[in-house]
């Protein structure tokens, strides 16, 4: 018997466009890189509330602009957020960023600092946040079923361990998550190299196929274009090849232990949009970790599962990052940032059973408000993926 | 006490889970889909989570972990040996 079951419940901020979410933050978030600073004041000024500074948003165009207006409107959208102030240089495009969010319903004011000046940008952003830090603070948890989470995986600093320990434990978790109609994301689509064959064969339709394949092939052909070498050091990652990892064909082939045994993929996601349905999603994105995690939560989900084998020690402003690690060396030397240690199933002292549901037990804390190591830790990673320069 | 796990029976190589392999130690292996144990000498030190050898390996060779297809062989690579980036390269990229 699984710890989780169709009836399970767990006191999560169900918003008014009826998702779930699993935190209650009333974000300051700058649509460019010059309006960190009046971002951070209204930030420091105005307690209970979280400034996301990032370094772009300029003279982006094309699909690269779609995809920061997507990434942002995301952040904004996702229901760990209780509340938005967005501030930018110019109107039009920090109304744009404001129209995105107000469509959840939820609480959301645009500020442009252009023939405002950041003193008095800051002074009436700040009169409104506060606004909203007494509106989120009165909100109240309630009871919502176990079908209303949504949750994300993208693995870090693995090594041989997170394969055959750590990753199969988030992949048990999956299926029992998927049994019981949630909405779950995995992607990654340089580390599925090698593997690809193995996702074609799990998605649900030659539909979902074939969309796979061709986001597959978009991103073989991006590093094709791009490489002058055969990116060793780069992918696996030189901390990668540290622990043990010889070839991406390996690292691939550990990876996809994350999507477990049973689920299918049922869908398939560019980056940062939302899915419409539940089930399983592949999510086409890179595999570096703060930007995967950041493109989750702009997609909506509300919890991450983050294995790891030599310790990467990511986390995210928005959505919990819950580490599960099963390297016995790293659980030892860094233990301040493992939230679920699987060491154990190296040594046959417990089952893939059990140790998905240690994590599922981990997470169903986390969602009702215990919070991460990366939470304690203040790792609050926000980092936009770019996908060429700016005009 | 288990020195390294494989997933496949087909697996050439296996993963140390323990620290400090010296050259020289008996190794008991894992193969976790079918819950058996194989064994090995370790013929040097592998660190945790780096690969042993679990066959004789040819220039040339396809290396098997998962049951499939990790890349190919580029140094020669006897059972019990370290294998690593110095003698396993992709087939990719």
């Amino acid at each position: 018997m699984s710890v989780i079951s169709s009836s399970t419940t767990f006191m999560g901020y169900r918003r008014d466009n009826g998702r779930v979410g699993v935190r209650n933050h009333v974000i300051i978030l700058p649509v460019d890189d010059i309006s960190n600073a009046a971002a951070e004041a209204v930030a420091n000024n105005i307690k209970g509330t979280m400034a996301l500074p990032h370094p772009y948003g300029r003279l982006q165009f094309g699909e690269d602009l779609e995809l920061h207006f997507r990434t942002l409107i995301g952040t904004g959208c996702n229901p760990n957020v209780a509340a938005v102030i967005v501030i930018g240089i110019e109107e039009g495009w920090t109304k744009r960023v404001v129209d995105g969010i107000a469509a959840t319903g939820k609480p959301v004011a645009g500020f442009s600092i252009e023939l405002n000046g950041d003193h008095n940008t800051i002074m009436r952003a700040s009169r409104e946040a506060k606004k909203f830090v007494h509106y989120a603070t009165a909100l109240q948890r309630v009871e919502c079923p176990i079908s209303d989470l949504w949750v994300s995986t993208k693995c870090g600093e693995s090594d041989t361990t997170s394969g055959c320990g750590a990753n199969p434990t988030v992949g048990n978790a999956f299926d029992k998550l998927y049994e019981v109609g949630s909405t779950l994301v995995f992607g990654e689509t340089s580390e599925l190299t090698g593997g690809e064959h193995i996702v074609a064969q799990r998605c649900a339709n030659d539909e979902v196929r074939e969309r796979f394949m061709f986001m597959f092939n978009r991103y073989q052909d991006m590093i094709n274009r791009w490489k002058t070498s055969d990116l060793s050091e780069s992918q696996p990652t030189k901390g990668n090849i540290a622990g043990g990892l010889t070839t991406i064909e390996e690292k691939a082939l550990g990876n996809i232990q994350k999507i477990g045994k049973k689920c299918k993929v049922d869908g398939v996601l560019d980056k940062a949009e939302i899915p419409t349905h539940n089930g399983l999603w592949f999510m086409d994105s890179s595999s570096a970790a703060a930007e995967m995690v950041t493109l989750c939560a702009a997609s909506g989900y509300a919890v991450h599962f983050f294995p790891t084998g030599q310790g990467n020690v990511i986390g995210n402003p928005i959505v919990p990052v819950i580490k599960i690690c099963a390297n016995p060396r790293t659980v030892r030397t860094m233990s301040e940032h493992i939230d679920v240690d699987t060491s154990a199933l190296l040594q046959r002292e417990i089952n893939l059973d059990q140790a998905g549901d240690k994590l599922l037990e981990c997470m169903l804390e986390t969602i009702n408000g215990r919070w991460t190591a990366a939470e304690a830790l203040g790792h609050r990673e926000f980092v936009l993926t770019r996908l060429f320069e700016s005009a | 006490m288990i020195h390294a796990v494989l997933h496949d029976a087909k697996d050439t190589v296996a993963v140390a889970v323990v620290e400090d392999i010296k050259a020289g130690t008996e190794l008991t292996a894992w193969i976790m889909d079918e819950d058996k144990l194989v064994h090995v000498k370790a013929l040097q030190d592998i660190p945790i989570g780096h690969k042993v050898a679990l066959t004789d390996m040819k220039v040339g060779d396809t290396v098997f972990k998962y049951g499939i297809d990790i890349g190919k062989v580029v140094a020669p690579i006897k059972a019990g040996e370290h294998a690593h980036v110095h003698n396993i390269k992709t087939k990719r990229w």
